[in-house]
């Protein structure tokens, strides 16, 4: 499914957290959304997966503004995973991931064994299968998060929005869920912080104070400039002598004045 | 062959609520009825049912017949009723807000229903019980949109999101509400009620099943029922609520009309409760975490549970009321809170732990 955003502003109590963002993400793609803290992406996000309405403007998943659509329908479309969600209750991991089964279930349709396979392939594919029957509050950070992944999965999803889901993850999860996500054949947005990461997107949009300043394939978009200015850090690019892609290495701009200006002080002593 | 295996497990547990409930059901109204100062043998009550509910024609003393039928069925079945209300209310509201601790009782809902209901009877609007019950309801709305609001005022510099509160917050939120509205209740009995009426209102504050009649049964049957299907209705939209309001929408729950509908249900049902039998506390905690252990926290199962266990418990808390000192009444609210403040410590500290 296309989910095309139009004129998007948000403002809480006053504060302006998203302004005029437009974002079209084709069907199938893998969109990265990066930006500093506090830039916009939790809340661009949020809005798209319809847990906020929009001061202005509108989304639309095809061609259907979601404003006119039941929750329900949107979840039948569309899953979320939230940066932090947790719970008290003692519940397994598998009924942690039942949840999801929740827009599709009514009255008339019952839990069903489709539902219990469902369930079954969403933790197999997050590599917890064999933590189905943990419970919750005997997981750790990383386990909860693939869980919640697990769950967003269980919702069969047309786009999957993910709100830094690598955080809390070992490097082996991060990477498996990030091969996961791009190998599913659906619509994904994901923000990320790391950028090598976002890289392997097939589109990146960059956020800054509320706008959408770029989007668009990622070294066209994530420039040594760029980053200078958004993230206020110095960018190398550097070949991966081992398969020939490019790695970016970071360093703080402050970072490279300091020692100089101690260099200066201590030629000015000797002096 | 495990899935198939807890689904038929699953699948006979429902058919064992279909039969079982009923059976312990009738099993604790027994009990309610032959139990008290004049014992009464199970035989003299069936007969007595026979005779009232199938037009048997069976010989049975008098005033046997009078205590059964006048005094102790009806009031262990309101027993009942009040049990399941209030705890599926206490269900309800934990599920909703996030908080173990989350209880009509101590969140000011009853103490704001018990204002309520007051004014009505001293301003003497009405005076039936339908209008105790109205003024009942809109106190105990009032109470709990005071509190909700503290509670979110307390909260809103921390910025936990919308819906999350924290456990403390909500519970100085309740004491505030319950502290003002027991206040207004007393101001009300001291300025408007004679000395007589004064006593009785008091009584009945805390938890009085003595002057349950039939005439309530049929108040507090139906509110119990509505309360039930609205809770079996929502099962799911509840479990949805485990990891709070936002996740609940993004699977689809509309948020905003359900959790309305379902506090503004348990608000009205807490309310007919109150007005007939007073602020009776702590069931609504002790019994969901008791049933959450027994049965698990997935309110498919949680709900009946709670619900026969919380009937089942007010049936005993009665029983116990009336048989524990010989010669008086102790109000059912003293045996709650005795049972109910220790498992609220309890709670209090399991929490603290995990």
């Amino acid at each position: 499914m296309r989910l095309t955003a139009e004129q998007l502003s948000l403002s809480v109590h006053g504060t302006p957290l998203l302004i005029d963002v437009n974002l079209v993400v084709e069907p199938g793609q893998t969109f990265g959304l990066v930006g500093p803290n506090g830039s916009g992406k939790t809340s661009l996000l949020r809005l798209l997966g319809g847990l906020n309405k929009p001061k202005a403007g509108r989304v639309l998943i095809d061609n259907q503004p979601m404003h006119t659509l039941r929750q329900r329908a949107i979840a039948q479309s569309i899953a979320m995973v939230e940066q932090q969600a947790d719970t008290t209750d003692r519940i397994t991991a598998r009924q942690v991931v039942a949840l999801g089964r929740t827009p599709f279930l009514s009255a008339l349709h019952p839990w069903s064994a489709g539902d219990d396979d469902i369930v079954a392939q969403a933790l197999e594919d997050v590599d917890m299968a064999h933590m189905a029957d943990r419970l919750w509050h005997t997981l750790s950070g990383g386990e909860r998060q693939r869980v919640h992944i697990a769950r967003a999965l269980a919702q069969q999803p047309k786009i999957l929005l993910l709100d830094e889901p690598t955080n809390h993850l070992d490097i082996r999860h991060q990477l498996s869920i990030l091969e996961l996500v791009r190998q599913l054949p659906i619509t994904v947005i994901i923000s990320l912080h790391d950028l090598n990461q976002a890289m392997e997107c097939d589109r990146i949009g960059v956020m800054d104070n509320g706008h959408l300043i770029a989007s668009g394939l990622p070294y066209e978009v994530l420039t040594a400039d760029r980053l200078k200015q958004t993230f206020g850090v110095h960018a190398h690019l550097i070949d991966d002598p081992i398969d020939g892609k490019q790695i970016m290495r970071f360093s703080s701009v402050g970072a490279i004045s300091k020692p100089r200006r101690h260099s200066e002080l201590t030629l000015s002593l000797l002096r | 062959m495990w899935i198939a295996l807890t689904r038929s497990y699953t699948a006979c547990s429902w058919w064992r609520w279909v039969w079982l409930t009923p059976l312990v059901l009738s099993v604790a109204l027994m009990a309610g009825t032959a139990i008290g100062e004049t014992p009464i043998p199970v035989e003299t009550i069936v007969k007595v049912l026979a005779n009232h509910l199938l037009g048997a024609d069976y010989a049975v003393d008098r005033i046997d017949a009078g205590i059964i039928w006048n005094y102790r069925l009806s009031r262990a079945i309101v027993a009942a009723c009040c049990g399941t209300s209030l705890a599926l209310a206490g269900i309800v509201l934990q599920a909703l807000l996030r908080n173990p601790l989350a209880d009509p009782y101590l969140m000011g809902i009853s103490a704001g229903a018990s204002t309520g209901a007051v004014a009505v009877a001293v301003a003497g609007i009405g005076a039936g019980a339908l209008s105790l019950s109205l003024g009942a309801f809109a106190g105990a709305l009032l109470a709990f949109g005071i509190v909700i609001m503290l509670a979110h005022a307390a909260n809103s510099g921390v910025g936990g999101g919308r819906g999350v509160q924290a456990a403390g917050s909500i519970i100085l939120a309740g004491i505030a509400g319950s502290q003002l509205f027991n206040a207004l209740t007393a101001f009300i009995i001291t300025k408007s009620a004679s000395a007589e009426q004064a006593r009785g209102i008091m009584f009945w504050l805390m938890g009085n099943l003595s002057g349950v009649r039939w005439a309530d049964v049929t108040l507090a049957v139906p509110a119990t029922l509505l309360g039930l299907l609205v809770c079996l209705w929502h099962r799911r939209s509840l479990d949805a609520f485990t990891f709070g309001a936002d996740s609940a929408a993004s699977m689809g729950i509309a948020v905003r009309p359900v959790r309305g509908l379902l506090i503004i249900v348990m608000a009205l049902v807490t309310a007919v409760m109150v007005s007939m039998v007073g602020a009776i506390g702590f069931v609504g905690l002790v019994i969901p975490h008791a049933m959450r252990f027994i049965v698990g926290s997935r309110h498919t199962r949680l709900i009946p549970a709670t619900a026969l266990a919380g009937a089942v418990f007010l049936i005993g808390s009665d029983i116990l009321s009336r048989v524990l000192v010989s010669g008086q009444v102790l109000p059912i609210g003293v045996i709650t809170s005795l049972i109910g403040a220790p498992a609220f410590a309890l709670i209090l500290v399991r929490g603290k732990r995990s």
